[in-house]
Order: C-alpha cells, then structure tokens, then sequence
C-alpha cells in the first residue's frame, strides 16, 4: 500500500499530512485532524452526514479517498462559524428548530452551503431537490427547509 | 468500511496513465469519480492492486458541439450535464438523465465515463445513450478506437474495453430538426437505481411521421436493452396515442428484468411498458409533434 503526502487547505488552515491510499477523507478529518464535527452516518454514499465542501461542491467525504483531496480547499461544519458568531445556516437550524437529535446536521448544513453558494434565493423546491441526498430521520424536513430559508434570507 | 489496500497512481498525462495500465494489467483499476467504484472497494466486492486516477489528466472534461457531433469528455461531471444550457435545451433526454442519476451530491463527483464504463444494468446513461445512437472514443497503447454504444456493453460490468485502454468520449449524432427524447425513470426514492426505466429520442419528417425512434430499457436484463421492435413498429408511423400504445407494449415484451426487492419480473416489464409510454409522448411533444 502506497503513502502520499497531500496538501490540503481546510477551513483555511493549510495541512501537509502523511496519509495511505486508502485513506477515506471522512476517516483523515475526523481521526487525524480531529475535525469530528463532520459525522459518517451510512457509510455507503446514501445518507450524506459526512458532506463536506471540496473546492465549491457538496460531496460524500465517505466517498472520496483523503489522497484525491491533494490540493484542495475543504470547508467542514467546523468552519461556518466565525469569530464566535454562528453562521446564518446554523443560526437559521437554531430559530427554525432544524434539528433533533442532530446526526443528519453537519452534512445538513453543508448541502445547503454549497446550495446557497451558487443560488442566493432559492425556491422551496430548489432547497428540497439539494438536499435529496441528505437523510434525517427526525425532522420529516420541514424545519430543515425553513431553517435553509432563514439563512436565504439574510442579509450578506 | 475501509478499502483493501491499494496502490494509488495520480498520472498527470493521459499516455502516462496508459503506461500504468499496461503496465499492472488486471491489477489495476481506472479512479474516475469514484462514486460506483469506492463504494464496491469498501465493501470488498470489488478489489484491485493498483488504482488509476484519472482526476488530474487535463482535457477530459468538456461539453461541446463539433463536427456533427455532441462532445462529451469522459471525466465530465454529472452535474455539469444537469447545468449545461446546451443540454438543457438541445438535449433534454440527457438532462432528465443526469437529474435522476443517484443524488445531488453524488453528481458532483460522479463522472459520464463512468457511468458508462463501470456497464451496471442499473445505470441509467447507457439507456439513453443507446436511444441516442450515441459511440465512445476508447484510447489506450495504439491511439484512439471508436466503439458504437450497443458494442460497448458487452455484459454485466463488462465493456469492450481493453485493460490498457480508457473511455475517453461520448459522442451523440447531433439531432436534427425536430427531434426530441425523454428519460423516464421509476426509483423508490432519491438515489436508488430504477425498479425500471425508458429512454426514447425520435426524428419526426416534416409530414408528422416518425424518421428514426430510438427506444432502450435501464434495469431490463443483464445489459442494457434497445427494445428494436418498437424503434421499428413506430419507422414512418403517426405517432399518435394508439402507435405509442403498441410501440410501448413491445417495448416491455423486450425487457427481461429479474426479480429483487424492487419488484417481480411480471411488475418491472409492465412498468418498463408504462415508462416507455411515457417516455415517447414527451419525446414527440418535445420534437414538435402532437
């Protein structure tokens, strides 16, 4: 098996890190830069719990190998809030009452992120169709897209 | 669940990547995307020595109309299909394709390639492609191969591509006037693959009638299956409500699905019946027709 050194720029603190090939990105921010705000739920690409942001894009870190990130730009949950002010989203899943037990959240989040990063405004439908490969089991999503609306609608 | 172990190459060259095919033969594995692939190497139902990231080789990924033809690369995203204007409006049959592929999330990383190349009989581009007469560019040790899309799958997960030799291209005949096509998936929720599903593109001639039809079922056999004897029933045909009633009805007689927790054999071809329908009547509103 293979080590690769890889740069990576996460939450904008830059990182040379030793990892194996096989190395998931989920596993290489969670266990080795202890970043466990990013949660892995089904482990097989359904449930998007471990959504981060790779450059601009929403993506399965369960699903990406840390050595494919070589070079990129990674936001976590982690890295919303900014000098202890919550950010719109997680201010939004506050008021809204966006979350129950909280799993689904961080890969919740994150989706909308992505969303709100290429459509200020979205529709109903819009955030629903962004956030289909999101599971959460608690909310039935109606808070989650009011949550998501919250933040739409601040100014920024 | 974690991978086997593996060695992983990153070649920055499409020949430097070939080099690595030649040289690991059956031991290695093209790193597209990933999203069909890791999955299958965490769960260990596939393994491989060697992965190929094909992720840094410059000049795979583009949407363009050239000499007749509509250009894909072979490392073009999923969701830069479901974005792409020219798709949207000249090929809608790819865009309702590239929009019921797995999830959002997954498009962002999933690759056309990939879809294609990986050949599960659950995919839903080889369906469309197969409709669209669509051939992939192959390149590997002597150059460039063209392979028509009905040659390429040859089996379950299995493609007439050699193992030094990498997809490359997909290339669609642009269509004429008045042309059209649909994709019309049954899934039992976001993400799943089709229970079943049907792909049509037709050409109507300037009197109404059908030119060309290409119809083909996802999740219909152990490949992908161009249902010929409705393109045929439907050659030079009206096709008004009682034609594409009869080219839908053959259409499910070629399905030859199996049985799984998505539903019986005797249900899946009725509803590739009922998606071929479907899928036709907006194909032919889409190309102008009634």
């Amino acid at each position: 098996m293979s080590k690769h050194t890889i740069h990576v720029t996460v939450n904008g603190v830059p990182h040379d890190e030793e990892v194996d090939s096989r190395l998931l990105l989920v596993h290489f921010l969670r266990d080795q830069l202890r970043l466990t705000g990013t949660h892995i739920g089904c482990d097989t690409t359904h449930c998007g719990a471990c959504t981060v942001i790779v450059d601009t894009e929403p993506t399965k870190s369960c699903t990406m190998l840390a050595v494919q990130a070589d070079g990129a730009s990674i936001t976590t949950v982690e890295g919303l809030e900014r000098d202890g002010k919550l950010h719109p989203l997680q201010e939004g899943f506050y008021q809204e009452h966006g979350l129950q037990c909280g799993f689904c959240t961080p890969g919740m989040l994150m989706t909308a992120y992505g969303l709100l990063s290429h459509t200020a405004n979205p529709s109903e439908a819009e955030i629903r169709h962004a956030i289909s490969g999101n599971l959460c089991r608690c909310t039935g999503y109606v808070n989650i897209v009011k949550s998501i609306q919250y933040a739409a609608a601040q100014p920024r | 669940m974690i991978p086997a172990p593996f060695d992983y190459h990153a070649p920055g060259s499409l020949a430097e990547a070939i080099g690595l095919l030649q040289q690991h033969g059956d031991d290695a594995k093209v790193l597209s995307g990933g999203q069909s692939l890791l999955p299958l190497l965490k769960l260990r139902l596939a393994s491989a020595v060697h992965l190929v990231d094909i992720g840094r080789i410059p000049g795979l990924d583009y949407i363009k109309e050239e000499g007749g033809y509509l250009k894909i690369g072979g490392r073009t995203r999923e969701s830069a299909l479901e974005r792409s204007d020219l798709i949207k409006t000249k090929y809608p049959i790819l865009h309702d394709t590239a929009l019921v592929i797995a999830d959002p999330i997954v498009r962002n990383r999933a690759t056309v390639g990939g879809n294609l190349a990986h050949a599960d009989p659950a995919n839903d581009h080889p369906a469309t492609m197969l409709a669209l007469g669509a051939e992939v560019v192959v390149t590997g040790p002597g150059g460039q191969r063209t392979i028509p899309i009905d040659r390429f799958i040859t089996g379950i997960f299995t493609t007439a591509l050699q193992p030094s030799e990498i997809l490359t291209e997909i290339r669609v005949p642009t269509p004429p006037a008045r042309s059209g096509g649909a994709y019309v998936k049954l899934e039992r929720k976001v993400g799943d693959f089709a229970t079943a599903a049907a792909a049509a593109q037709v050409t109507l001639g300037a009197d109404g009638k059908v030119e060309r039809a290409g119809i083909a079922l996802t999740s219909a056999g152990p490949t992908p299956v161009k249902a010929t004897d409705a393109e045929k029933f439907l050659q030079g045909k009206t096709p008004d409500a009682a034609t594409i009633a009869e080219a839908a009805r053959l259409s499910g007689k070629a399905a030859s699905p199996s049985a799984d927790r998505r539903g019986s054999v005797e249900y899946k071809r009725e509803m590739a019946r009922v998606l071929t329908a479907r899928a036709l009547t907006t194909a032919v509103a889409r190309a102008g027709g009634r």
